[in-house]
């Protein structure tokens, strides 16, 4: 597969002869902000011929509330409930990433039972995200309703553990530096063994209907096909890298955490297009159960928090650190420089659709405007992550 | 490792494809401000032939980094970090774009560009990102001062408002 390159830039293209900025033929179109397709506030710049796209500049920036700066401005812990919003369908990934990154800088470290929790919702907040998404997915080739509702009744049982573990539904802030802030309440890994024990009979179910499906196949394969170079060499992380056949799951390179005690593949597309991204996200479903499975029996008991661990007066000495872990969306990396004091000097989050939005052009050049809306679903963006 | 701003494009080819490197994957591409400070140093000095102990002001000029984080996809290895600054954090505050080697740096340097001001010679589509076109400062540096009013925006109506004044001059009122 290769990909061409795009010819032009700048917000609005030359394509007319004469000079203008349009020579009639050609279609702008301005796809959202407020377009149901986006999932969010964003919007995509098209020029169409006919209804092939001839250039496509993503625009966002709408909910740009300047996450970094607010986190400069506050001690460590109190940007824990920020990292939240981020990404607000896997807010405990995004508490992981931002825990880690502050323990590799400031050395404490996690107790045990601890990992397991973080590896447990961590793998929870997965299963969610890829069965919604998949479901997303579906609603934007036209399958209105039945698919995304029938994944959010999965997604709501996910929900309930968090509910009852953390307190909140999506904006969790579970994990603080050196381990989580509660323990498991009574019942709870009982309920999580039911749900990962009845998990694989709604995936069968659902891969039944859906995998083979005739028009999900016409409308997906060979469409945003992604080489493995451009996809290295454009920092594509997540399920998209994988779905083009590239070995990288941090999982399995970091294995930061615990996550070298248990067995689990890493499944690898073949042909980098949609319907590998949307395959890539069931097997991955499969994978996180494996994980699950692994991680509730093997749950020891003990503390859950580094003794040493402080909540007020938190101050990291003088250094930086980057902590990156694979969330369901990518790799979701903290840099985080400390000059000493109560804040962080520099505060930067990687946010992976963010970055996975760099080739959006690249793979919707030639394709046309119904392909274009699949492929950015494929994508899998949150505009929160997007815009910080 | 300290190398002459110059020859960057040539350094980051090279740690792309060195077969022993192989950093091909430019994950996290930021800005970094350091804003000129005066330090003060305890200094240890013969002052009329006796050892004291002397307050001394060390001077650092401002500046601005880019920060990279690189990573192999291949070996698995990382991450190495790639630092380019800044002449200083005005006029001059400008670095070489990375994105002809590693494409990941598109998006991310124009997020430099947006929020800390750092110009990357030889990017593509070097445009505001998350800020609207029209806004003027940085709002990542430290010395950024935020707007009293941020639903501020500019409207024809500041044109008309402008020529009104103009008609009727407002008398200054004296404190």
């Amino acid at each position: 597969v290769s990909n061409p390159a795009p010819q032009t830039f700048g917000i609005r293209p030359k394509v007319g002869q004469d000079g203008s900025e349009m020579d009639g033929e050609m279609l702008e179109v301005s796809m959202g902000p407020q377009h149901p397709s986006t999932h969010g506030v964003f919007r995509m710049d098209v020029v169409l011929d006919g209804e092939t796209v001839v250039k496509l500049k993503p625009v966002f920036g709408y909910l740009h509330r300047n996450h970094e700066k607010i986190a400069e401005g506050t001690s460590y812990l109190s940007s824990m409930p920020y990292t939240d919003r981020l990404d607000y369908f896997c807010s405990l990934t995004n508490n992981w990433a931002y825990a880690l990154a502050v323990e590799k800088m400031s050395g404490l470290v996690v107790p045990e039972r601890a990992e397991y929790i973080r590896v447990i919702t961590a793998e929870l907040t997965r299963l969610q995200n890829h069965t919604s998404l998949c479901g997303f997915l579906l609603q934007d080739m036209g399958a209105l309703g039945t698919p995304l509702m029938w994944a959010f009744r999965e997604r709501e049982k996910v929900l309930d553990l968090f509910e009852s573990l953390t307190g909140a539904r999506m904006m969790c802030n579970y994990m603080r530096f050196g381990g989580c802030r509660c323990d498991l309440p009574p019942g709870w890994l009982e309920q999580a063994r039911k749900l990962v024990d009845d998990y694989p009979r709604f995936l069968e179910e659902f891969e039944t209907l859906l995998s083979g499906n005739e028009i999900l196949m016409a409308r997906t394969q060979g469409v945003g096909c992604l080489s493995k170079e451009l996809s290295v060499s454009a920092s594509i992380t997540g399920p998209l890298l994988r779905a083009a056949g590239v070995d990288y799951d941090l999982r399995k390179v970091d294995r930061y955490g615990i996550y070298d005690r248990f067995e689990f593949r890493v499944p690898l597309g073949e042909h980098g297009d949609v319907y590998d991204r949307y395959m890539i996200r069931v097997l991955e479903l499969r994978e996180s159960l494996k994980i699950l499975q692994q991680a509730l029996k093997q749950i020891p008991e003990g503390p859950i928090i580094d003794p040493k661990a402080k909540l007020r007066g938190f101050r990291p000495k003088v250094g930086e650190s980057y902590g990156r872990i694979e969330g369901p969306k990518g790799e979701i990396g903290f840099y985080l420089i400390s000059d000493g004091g109560a804040n962080p000097y520099r505060y930067r989050v990687r946010p992976p659709s963010f970055i996975n939005l760099t080739i959006l052009e690249d793979m919707c050049l030639g394709r046309s405007i119904a392909d274009a809306v699949i492929i950015l679903g494929s994508v899998d963006i949150v505009l929160g992550e997007v815009d910080r | 490792l300290l190398v002459a701003p110059a020859d960057a494009l040539a350094v980051a080819k090279f740690l792309r494809d060195d077969p022993n490197l192989r950093l091909e994957m430019c994950s996290n591409v930021t800005g970094v401000d350091w804003p000129e400070r005066d330090e003060k140093v305890k200094v240890k000095k013969l002052v009329d032939g006796v050892e004291k102990e002397v307050e001394e002001v060390r001077h650092h000029p401002g500046f601005q980094e880019a920060v990279y984080h690189l990573f192999s996809v291949s070996l698995k290895h990382g991450p190495v970090v790639l630092r380019q600054r800044t002449v200083n954090r005005g006029d001059d505050c400008s670095v070489t774009s990375l994105t002809p080697v590693w494409r990941g740096c598109e998006f991310q340097e124009r997020e430099a560009y947006d929020l800390f001001g750092l110009r990357f010679t030889g990017h593509p589509d070097l445009r505001r990102i998350l800020m609207w076109d029209e806004f003027k400062d940085h709002p990542m540096r430290k010395d950024y001062v935020e707007p009293d009013d941020y639903e501020y925006e500019p409207t024809p109506h500041d044109e008309v408002h402008d020529r009104s004044k103009a008609h009727y001059p407002v008398p200054e009122v004296k404190a």
